[in-house]
């Protein structure tokens, strides 16, 4: 430690340096400057990049976390700038996406006073973060930020913010660089303590079975444990099906993987889902997108639940077997000593569905999202970053963009963030310069975050932004054609901008088509252009549905693969 | 409300509460932890009967006791969303069979010089203590189970009583068990 004075600011850039902050995403501000200061006044190697709105640098942070692995940190001022990173808290919040947000605020003396730009961001945030702080005494800055970044990155992860006084950052910093954390109620190591017994009876239950299906979540991908599962699942020979957050944690072009489940799932993990003898659920929370009617999901099957979060267990659904702890820990112990079983009927049972409800799209009568989707796929080998934004062109993406790796797929699932593609990608961009990164999103999301493009063009980043156009909010006039007497209300994106002039704004060169039979060719372009982003307008047909769907809240047996010849009944599930 | 049928004809109305859930928490001492802990309650839609919170033994930790009507079935879930604050050490349910439950209540009424006698008879009756007296008005104060509160509450109804303030429950778990 340097006899060097420091103030709380500086105090607080040298700590996220240390604790491994490679970016900083942020946009500035009034109660913010002494923390902008410090990024010029501290040697750092933390680079900080300047967005164009705060949801943007949020999103950027998400993007990057997920693309790695690891937290970025944003910085923002109080007010305003604090208030428009709530959508991209609630979204990392949902998604276990850790992150560090650091917010300036008002002096202490003038909290609660109404001052300029002053707003209760501490109380604003609390529902939507893992934990977050207002720091009155620069001393505790420093300890405050290591806490901060650990409970962010462990245990189940998640957004921590940390609201700091003008005051308090341009105070001297006399504490300690070093302090002891003082987390009294925290202890994430506990989930590396597995109960033996529960694996045990996990072993029990797994030697009764010869249908059994793993599904596997996003938990499983934040422990890493993609070589666990493909231990326990090729031992096993048990099919694997993930979630939508999950995908990549199994290989979805392996032999047992079926793809993604749910509500716009394969048909084949649907029908796994119905007919399995047991469900291993490693690291999913059972979300409602899945498992559609709480009461008859797998109804006859027992269910082995694993999760680190000890409040999952029985929230959606009651396990037979729980097992509370890292999904790595978990299957490690368990591969251990794995019973041996048949499931070659089971698997050949699974892989007549698979033949029978391919998915598949129509190439003739107007270029479809799923062949631009598609098209991509084959050109990058699957190899690719793909990010998405919500709503039809998410779930082609998921269904036709098949992913191999963890960390290679980022989409908004437990808030479905419209505008969250886009950015994400750039945060995924920095995160590995070298690596081919997509942006799936649709006219209606790219709208709301598309003011990044200035930062994108400014770093020169390799983005492919695709915008897949079909003039609609096709999710909501999907569910308007299907349950409400294809009234159309408030889904028609009459007056979008003319992509191309747009991108040509920001100085991003474009490849425009509506033709199926472009569809290679200018794909082939785009991907051959590395020198910065570039900005694929496909414009495809406007009445589309996203077929396999079991309505909100149906049971999985309730699944339709086509479009239904008679009026459909109002869901009446989750949204 | 259940009506007890009396020589007299004139039916005395008990209130009748309906069963309840106790939490025992304790936490860090810091500023907005009351905060996150009502949002997991209010998140849920479920309604808070009673609060208490004071400081721990030591200054660093603070105590809090909820008392919770309505449907237990939720119950569960909510205590292990609790417990995974960052500031909370533990959440505990208790029942009344392996609990201390205590709680006060202040009661002030008008009294005239010829009821005074009589309201001293009942506050003493129900071993509680005036605390305060003018020439027309008391305050007593009683401790006790919440049954025994209900009770002193409705035998002092019979004169003008001008306000009640209760603490709500505090909870100990009896013998080692930790609260």
């Amino acid at each position: 430690m340097s006899t060097q004075k420091l103030d709380g600011a500086q105090a607080l850039i040298k700590t996220l340096e240390d604790l491994g902050i490679e970016y900083i995403f942020g946009y500035s501000g009034g109660a913010a400057i002494p923390i902008f200061d410090a990024l010029e006044t501290v040697d750092t190697k933390i680079k900080f990049i300047l967005v164009r709105h705060e949801q943007g640098a949020t999103h950027m942070a998400d993007g990057y976390a997920r693309a790695t692995g690891k937290p970025a940190a944003v910085l923002v001022t109080s007010g305003p700038g604090a208030g428009n990173t709530v959508t991209g808290l609630m979204t990392a919040q949902m998604d276990s996406v850790p992150m560090i947000i650091i917010s300036g605020q008002q002096v202490t003396w003038m909290l609660g006073k109404d001052a300029f730009q002053e707003a209760d961001i501490f109380g604003i945030t609390v529902p939507v973060v893992k934990h977050n702080y207002l720091v009155k005494d620069t001393n505790d800055i420093v300890r405050v930020a290591r806490e901060a970044y650990h409970i962010a990155t462990t245990g189940r992860p998640g957004p921590v913010l940390i609201d700091v006084p003008k005051d308090v950052s341009s105070g001297e910093f006399t504490g300690s660089m070093d302090p002891e954390l003082n987390l009294p109620g925290y202890d994430p190591f506990e989930s590396f303590n597995i109960d033996h017994s529960s694996i045990e009876a996990a072993r029990k239950l797994i030697a009764k079975s010869s249908r059994p299906v793993i599904l596997a979540g996003q938990g499983a991908m934040i422990a890493r444990a993609d070589e666990e599962l493909m231990k326990l699942a090729t031992t096993l020979g048990c099919p694997v099906t993930t979630t939508l957050l999950g995908k990549g944690v199994f290989p979805e072009t392996h032999d047992l993987s079926l793809g993604m489940l749910g509500m716009h799932g394969t048909a084949y993990a649907n029908k796994a889902m119905v007919e399995c003898d047991l469900l291993i659920n490693v690291g999913s929370r059972f979300d409602d997108r899945i498992i559609g009617k709480p009461e008859k999901f797998c109804q006859d099957a027992p269910i082995i639940h694993i999760d680190i979060d000890p409040a999952e267990m029985g929230k959606m659904i009651h396990p037979d077997v729980q097992v509370i702890g890292d999904a790595k820990a978990a299957l490690s112990l368990l591969n251990e000593a794995l019973p041996s079983i048949e499931t070659k009927d089971w698997r050949s049972t699974l892989n007549g569905y698979k033949k029978k409800y391919p998915l598949t799209y129509k190439k003739q009568g107007g270029l479809r999202m799923q062949q631009v989707i598609d098209e991509f796929y084959q050109q990058t080998n699957g190899s690719a970053i793909v990010t998405t934004d919500v709503g039809q062109h998410q779930m082609w993406a998921a269904q036709f963009y098949r992913n191999d790796e963890s960390f290679h797929w980022l989409s908004s699932g437990g808030a479905g963030t419209m505008g969250y593609g886009f950015p994400a990608a750039i945060g995924a961009q920095f995160a590995h310069p070298d690596k081919t990164v997509i942006a799936f999103c649709g006219d209606g999301g790219f709208q709301m975050t598309l003011f990044e493009l200035a930062t994108a063009a400014i770093h020169k980043l390799p983005i492919k932004i695709v915008v897949l156009n079909n003039h609609y909010l096709g999710m909501v006039r999907q569910w308007q054609e299907l349950f409400y007497e294809n009234r159309e209300s408030g889904v028609d994106l009459d007056g979008n901008p003319d992509f191309c002039k747009l991108a040509a704004a920001y100085g991003i060169p474009s490849v425009h088509f509506k033709r199926p039979a472009d569809c290679q060719r200018k794909i082939e372009e785009a991907l051959a252009y590395k020198d910065g982003p570039i900005l694929i307008h496909a414009e495809c047909v406007k009445y589309e549905n996203v077929f396999p769907m079991i309505p909100a809240g149906a049971a999985l047996e309730d699944m339709i693969t086509e479009p239904p010849k008679t009026q459909m009944e109002k869901p009446i599930g989750s949204t | 409300m259940k009506a007890i049928a009396t020589t007299d004809q004139n039916p005395v109305v008990l209130p009748i509460r309906q069963s309840s859930n106790t939490l025992s928490i304790l936490m860090n001492n810091t500023p907005g932890v009351l905060m996150r802990i009502c949002q997991v309650f209010s998140r849920r839609a479920y309604n808070i009967d009673s609060l208490v919170v004071s400081e721990g033994r030591t200054a660093e930790y603070s105590r809090m006791t909820i008392d919770l009507s309505g449907d237990p079935s939720g119950l569960p879930q909510i205590i292990k969303q609790v417990n995974k604050l960052v500031d909370v050490i533990h959440c505990y349910k208790h029942t009344v069979q392996n609990t201390v439950v205590r709680e006060m209540l202040l009661i002030k009424l008008l009294a005239s010089k010829e009821e005074r006698t009589t309201a001293l008879q009942v506050v003493e009756h129900f071993g509680g203590k005036t605390v305060d007296m003018t020439p027309n008005s008391m305050i007593a104060m009683f401790t006790g189970s919440t049954e025994k509160l209900d009770a002193a509450t409705l035998m002092l109804g019979q004169f003008d009583v001008v306000e009640t303030i209760r603490t709500g429950k505090v909870v100990m778990a009896r013998g080692n068990q930790p609260t």
